[in-house]
């Protein structure tokens, strides 16, 4: 094992450090050692695969014949282009991302707020907010798709009792499917995304609070004048992360149907681009064109996250 | 990156309890305290985030029969361990648990021991290049991994370790957010004049990290090993393409018995309550360190 080798390696190399004789300097060249399993470890099999994964895409690669790969240039792009459900799952990728990702933002940063009042049980509430995101995303998304059930889902016979007729979460409209995913992410995420919102908001100074209350302002005005402009660096970080977890939304979709396909629902209403992608590979076999759907992926991630940090630097700017 | 904007200018709070005490303190001040209304917001949002929980308990302990009753039934019966049989005579739940257990365990401890070295070094040791090296550590949290499967799955399939629980551990030993964690607590733990004390005492570096760091780092070593441990366990994505239903890992295990060609509610729920309520326990019992843990990995990370 490598973890069993390396401090021994580390042994050696300050040993030799530590007979030069600059006491007070605490630099040496052990320190190279010491960062050197994490540069190792994230280059073999995070930083490689995933520019490999280029090169992948140029190919024609079956998954029942790994070691025979034909080079097509880029074929898979161009079919990728012409392939209604790769337009289908971007669609549906970008609708399930906003729904899922603005509610729950908002509702974290009111929860947030709340947390951050003087009171008692402060820490069962934050442990219960948690809980969600302790749940695994499978067993979130098979509980989930139970509540959700058409027949005899809690949801359904809940939303009867208000009137509402039964509806086909499951396999329903493209909307009510949609709404049903995202769901679950909010669930899983906004007591997470509370508790960053609750640490950043306790760094602020008080002083900037007292000022405010001297102004005459209230509590709401507070919060919109003096906690939220405190948190754009972290509300953007949030937005970040969020949509990075939106691109690669998989789990949710996977299982929410239940019939153990890869189509995202009957009519594909929420089939994903990671779902499309596994789909690709592993359903289909086609590991090339898997790739190139995850090179796109990859290009629409760098977009977005630019476009969020364009935003973010104008909104700043002009406040 | 905007991980490194998020430091909002409290650079010299101290890492750990004493920090936290002293926000406490001069926060005291301003803070309102919470009216009824909060409680009741806070209260129905427990609600909301804890109930599919122990709908998962209800529904694990009934026949798929007595749930098709309206209204349907909101407290527990007694088919529990039946319907928990029935997963598992379905899907390797017991099998997945145990392998569950090494995957985590050995990623836990390999990101914790990993970490701390780098972190160490990031936060206390001088070498040329540190600065855009842990840039580099840093811009890599935004990496999606999931986005490199594809050749991984080829690399594995070349070392014939698909199937095989290395395949699963490897890939996960190190994390980005890990490093940046243990740096940002070590920076503020350690005062630098026991490490030059040590220095002038002609202790070796590794001798240094082994007597002085790893004591400090402790507390931060236990959050990050849990949170490491918890990410791990949920993980499912890259466990599915690397193993079978043979050998697989609890979310594996539990898609499994998801997709089915008869989904029978009471017996997925079973498999569910099996592979979920032992971490979930585990995590409120440890979920004081745990807030903790996420709260200033945010405020630093």
């Amino acid at each position: 094992m490598t973890a069993l080798s390396e401090p021994a390696h580390d042994l050696r190399t300050t040993r030799v450090g530590a007979r030069r004789k600059r006491a007070s300097a605490l630099g040496s060249r052990a320190a190279y050692a010491y960062v050197s399993p994490f540069f190792l470890v994230f280059g073999a099999f995070g930083l490689y695969p995933l520019i490999y994964t280029g090169w992948v895409s140029l190919h024609s690669v079956n998954l029942e014949n790994l070691h025979h790969s034909t080079w097509i240039g880029l074929h898979n792009y161009v079919a990728l282009w012409h392939n209604e459900f790769f337009w289908n799952a971007l669609r549906n990728t970008l609708s399930i991302g906003v729904i899922s990702t603005v509610p729950q933002l908002c509702m974290a940063l009111g929860l947030a707020h709340l947390l951050n009042y003087k009171m008692r049980g402060r820490t069962f509430f934050r442990v219960a907010m948690l809980m969600p995101y302790a749940t695994s995303v499978v067993a979130a998304t098979l509980i989930f798709a139970q509540l959700f059930g058409r027949d005899y889902g809690l949801i359904n016979w809940f939303l009867h009792l208000l009137g509402v007729h039964h509806t086909n979460w499951t396999n329903g409209t493209r909307w009510q499917s949609q709404v049903a995913i995202s769901a679950i992410v909010t669930w899983r995420w906004t007591g997470y995304n509370a508790l960053i919102y609750l640490a950043a908001m306790q760094s602020i100074p008080s002083e900037l609070y007292e000022a405010a209350a001297i102004d005459g302002s209230n509590r709401w005005q507070q919060f919109r004048n003096v906690t939220v402009p405190a948190l754009r660096p972290t509300i953007l970080f949030t937005i970040v992360l969020s949509t990075i977890g939106a691109m690669q939304m998989f789990a949710e979709p996977y299982l929410f149907a239940g019939d153990g396909t890869t189509n995202g629902g009957g009519e594909h209403q929420y089939q994903t681009l990671a779902l499309f992608m596994y789909q690709q590979g592993w359903t289909n076999f086609h590991l090339g064109q898997a790739a190139a759907t995850a090179w796109t992926m990859l290009l629409i991630i760098v977009v977005l996250v630019c476009i969020n940090a364009a935003l973010a630097r104008g909104r700043s700017r002009r406040g | 990156m905007a991980t490194q904007t998020l430091n909002p200018g409290n650079s010299n709070t101290e890492a750990g309890a004493p920090g936290r005490l002293r926000i406490r303190g001069t926060r005291a001040g301003r803070q309102f305290t919470a009216g009824p209304y909060t409680y009741l917001i806070l209260a129905i949002t427990t609600v909301v985030a804890v109930f599919p929980l122990y709908y998962t308990m209800i529904i694990a302990s009934h026949t798929n029969h007595e749930m098709a009753q309206v209204p349907p039934p909101f407290l527990p019966n007694s088919s529990m361990f039946h319907n928990i049989r029935l997963a598992l005579h379905e899907q390797p739940l017991l099998k997945a648990i145990v392998n569950s257990l090494i995957v985590s365990g050995c990623t836990a401890i390999g990101t914790v021991l990993f970490c701390t070295l780098s972190g160490f070094a990031f936060a206390k040791l001088r070498f040329r290049g540190s600065r855009a090296l842990l840039a580099l550590t840093i811009a890599t949290m935004a990496i999606p991994p999931q986005l490199g499967v594809i050749p991984l799955f080829l690399l594995i399939a070349k070392l014939h370790w698909v199937n095989h629980l290395q395949s699963v551990v490897l890939p996960t030993l190190v994390s980005a957010f890990g490093v940046f964690f243990m740096r940002q607590y070590l920076t503020n733990a350690i005062p630098t004049e026991i490490l030059e004390a040590g220095w002038v005492d002609g202790a070796s570096t590794f001798r240094i990290f082994r007597s002085i760091v790893v004591p400090i780092a402790r507390p931060a070593m236990a959050v990050l090993g849990m949170l490491t441990f918890l990410a791990s366990w949920n993980d499912f994505f890259w466990p599915l393409l690397a193993l079978t239903s043979r050998n697989p890992t609890v979310q594996v295990g539990l898609a499994g018995l998801g997709s089915g060609y008869i989904p029978q509610q009471a017996v997925i729920m079973g498999g569910t309550l099996l592979g979920t309520f032992p971490v979930l326990v585990v995590f409120a019992l440890l979920g004081r360190q745990i807030v903790g843990g996420i709260m200033q990995g945010a405020v630093k990370g």
